[in-house]
């Protein structure tokens, strides 16, 4: 099975603490540790597991800039068979129609069975499987938990639902679906891997190589922008305990037993 | 200004919650509209979820069709191109099933579309002023979005605050006939139901609840002595149950358990909604968390900026004096 993950590189938010840069129009990137969006790993994973059963092979896609070849290599590392960059100005300022019409320019190109998106990333919000199925005529199923191959060119695949209940579906390849986490166990990066691809070419592909249109992606196609960035304020706020350590141990047992937590 | 349309999901005859949210949300685009409610589905169950929203919305679109006895976005998304004008807006909840439709739904509408919407500022003209969160919810978004060839905005549940409002006597209009032919490349097969655990953490009257931030499995142990001390059960958030480092019995969230104590400490959970959305019964949130910038802060009663694996041991071992003095 041939089978095209689309991944993303992404500031690890349990890592960072994020700050506006001082125009408000991004978050200050400087010192922020990046990694692959959680849920892309456990896609490439899947990818992985299933070739490694059914054969095939796996490629790694991701639209982007020089700075993103990292987590390609990263994911080559762990088995990916290649890693293909999209990269062209025109591109800059996409919407996540504007990502899903680049990818689907590239998926063009090959012949996938199965393509794989994480089910989110830390700055879009769960689009791309769903419009990249819709823009390809693919079917589609977002927030996989399980896969497995049937005979005659079908999955069967299962959906997580409300309360961790499970939608168990049929689907034909080729078919798009979007990994939820905790579908398996991503296998770890070593650094022996890392050195291995660092000599492996990974492709530059643009608009024109791609067949795409440049009026219909980045800034000029994008009809959802990002205007800019704010703080929320969501709620009243907590009361912060602030002191040593001593302090704040005691006024939380205090509240606890005024709350009838503590007896 | 735009029809507005709302996606109605139910369940047993009786509609989602977000009915009310959704109407909610559809003012604060256009205060004079007056949002559609659509309901795709079948047989009695569909009528009768018809008949309670028309005292909320003036005019309720029924799609009755045997294929959609289960809502399989597959099947639900050509029958609402083949239905819905497509100019509209329309409003689905950013739920497990809005994941599913919404997406794909704006690529055939050629419409717009917006994930996880949590405020609505306005509209001037076609051009939707909207809020979003990023980063796990460390920093929000205004972003605009050109409604001029219709949009689907995906709301985030409980975001929009249902209004009070007095029944009204509104009209069923039937559009069954308009759905043309539904087959999808995706067959629904059967729901299997998530298994019960060891401990049920539903009927704790205190939960010490981990995140992320526990950091390993061992480090579990922490949060169990505290939660031994104080009689109370040790709950999490998803990562932890995706690291399997606790039964997905002890997950809180909206793809996990919803659970109603009377304190919820939060130890290294950033407070993202898919797990806030499982708190219910307003209890009194304790947040522990070493980013002083952690979404929880905003919603929790109290904070405490710490290490967790510093400060959990120090706070059993000070109950635990207690309870000595007390015996
Ligand atoms: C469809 C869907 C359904 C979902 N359902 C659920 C659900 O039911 N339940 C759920 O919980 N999530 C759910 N999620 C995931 C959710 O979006 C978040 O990713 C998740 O809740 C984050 O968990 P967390 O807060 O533990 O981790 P993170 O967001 O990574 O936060 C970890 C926090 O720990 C803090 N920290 C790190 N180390 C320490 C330390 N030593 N001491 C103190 N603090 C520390 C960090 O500052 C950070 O704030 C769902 C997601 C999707 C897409």
């Amino acid at each position: 099975m041939e089978i095209l993950v689309c991944v993303r590189r992404v500031p690890d938010t349990s890592e960072n603490e994020i700050q506006l840069n001082t125009a408000g129009n991004d978050i200050e990137r400087d010192d922020l540790v990046y990694s692959i969006n959680e849920p892309d790993n456990y896609a490439v994973e899947e990818a992985l597991q299933i070739t490694a059963k059914a054969g095939g092979s796996v490629t790694v896609v991701t639209v982007g800039s020089d700075d993103d070849e990292e987590v390609l290599r990263r994911e080559m590392a762990i088995g990916a068979s290649r890693g293909v960059l999209l990269s062209d100005e025109s591109f800059d300022g996409s919407d996540g129609k504007g990502i899903a019409t680049i990818l689907k320019g590239y998926v063009h190109k090959g012949h996938f069975d199965l393509i794989l998106t994480g089910v989110q990333a830390e700055d879009g919000g769960a689009q791309i499987g769903g419009m990249l199925a819709a823009l390809l005529d693919y079917p589609f199923a977002s927030l996989v938990n399980s896969i497995s191959v049937l005979d005659g060119g079908k999955l069967r695949v299962s959906r997580e639902i409300e309360g961790g209940n499970k939608e168990m579906n049929e689907i034909d390849l080729p078919c798009v679906l979007s990994i939820q986490t905790g579908i398996n166990e991503p296998r770890y990066v070593g650094m022996r891997g890392i050195r291995q691809v660092a000599s492996l070419e990974v492709p530059t592909l643009g608009a024109s190589d791609l067949g795409v249109d440049a009026s219909a992606v980045g800034d000029a196609g994008a009809k959802v922008k990002r205007v800019d960035y704010f703080v929320p304020t969501l709620g009243k706020g907590a009361e912060m305990l602030e002191g040593d350590r001593e302090e704040v141990i005691a006024k939380l047992i205090e509240l606890m037993k005024a709350k009838g937590g503590l007896n | 200004m735009a029809r507005i349309f709302a996606y109605i999901a139910h369940k047993g005859g009786i509609a989602d919650d977000a009915a009310a949210e959704l109407a909610a949300a559809a003012r604060k685009i256009d205060p004079a509209t007056s949002p559609v409610a659509v309901v795709t589905g079948w047989g009695a169950e569909l009528d009768a979820v018809c008949e309670t929203l028309r005292g909320s919305y003036a005019e309720v679109w029924k799609i009755a069709n045997q294929a959609l006895a289960y809502p399989n976005a597959e099947l639900v998304r050509k029958a609402l191109v083949n239905i819905l004008p497509h100019d509209g807006i329309v409003l689905v909840p950013h739920s497990h099933f809005g994941i599913d439709l919404s997406p794909g739904l704006a690529i055939k509408m050629t419409s717009a579309f917006v994930s996880d919407v949590l405020g609505i500022e306005g509209a001037e003209g076609a051009n939707l002023k909207l809020v979003r969160q990023e980063f796990g919810g460390q920093v929000s978004a205004h972003v605009a979005c050109d409604s001029s060839s219709g949009a689907v905005l995906n709301l985030r549940p409980g975001a929009f605050k249902s209004q009070e409002s007095t029944p009204i006597n509104g009209i069923i209009v039937d559009k069954s006939a308009d759905v043309g032919a539904l087959t999808a490349g995706r067959r629904y097969l059967e729901t299997i139901v998530a298994e019960a655990g060891d401990v049920d953490i539903t009927k704790h009257v205190v939960l010490v609840s981990v995140g992320r931030g526990i950091q390993e499995k061992d480090n579990i142990a922490i949060a169990e002595k505290l939660a031994d001390t104080l009689g109370a059960a040790v709950s999490c958030s998803r990562p932890v149950v995706d690291a399997k480092w606790l039964p997905k019995s002890r997950q809180v969230g909206s793809s996990g358990k919803t659970v109603k104590p009377k304190i919820y400490m939060a130890c290294g959970i950033s407070g993202s909604f898919q797990h806030l959305a499982g708190l219910k019964g307003s209890p009194f949130i304790v947040a522990i968390n070493k980013n002083p910038k952690a979404p929880i802060f905003q919603v929790a009663d109290v904070g405490i900026v710490a290490d967790i694996l510093e400060f959990l041991p120090e706070l059993t071992s000070k109950v635990r004096e207690i309870k000595q003095v007390s015996v």
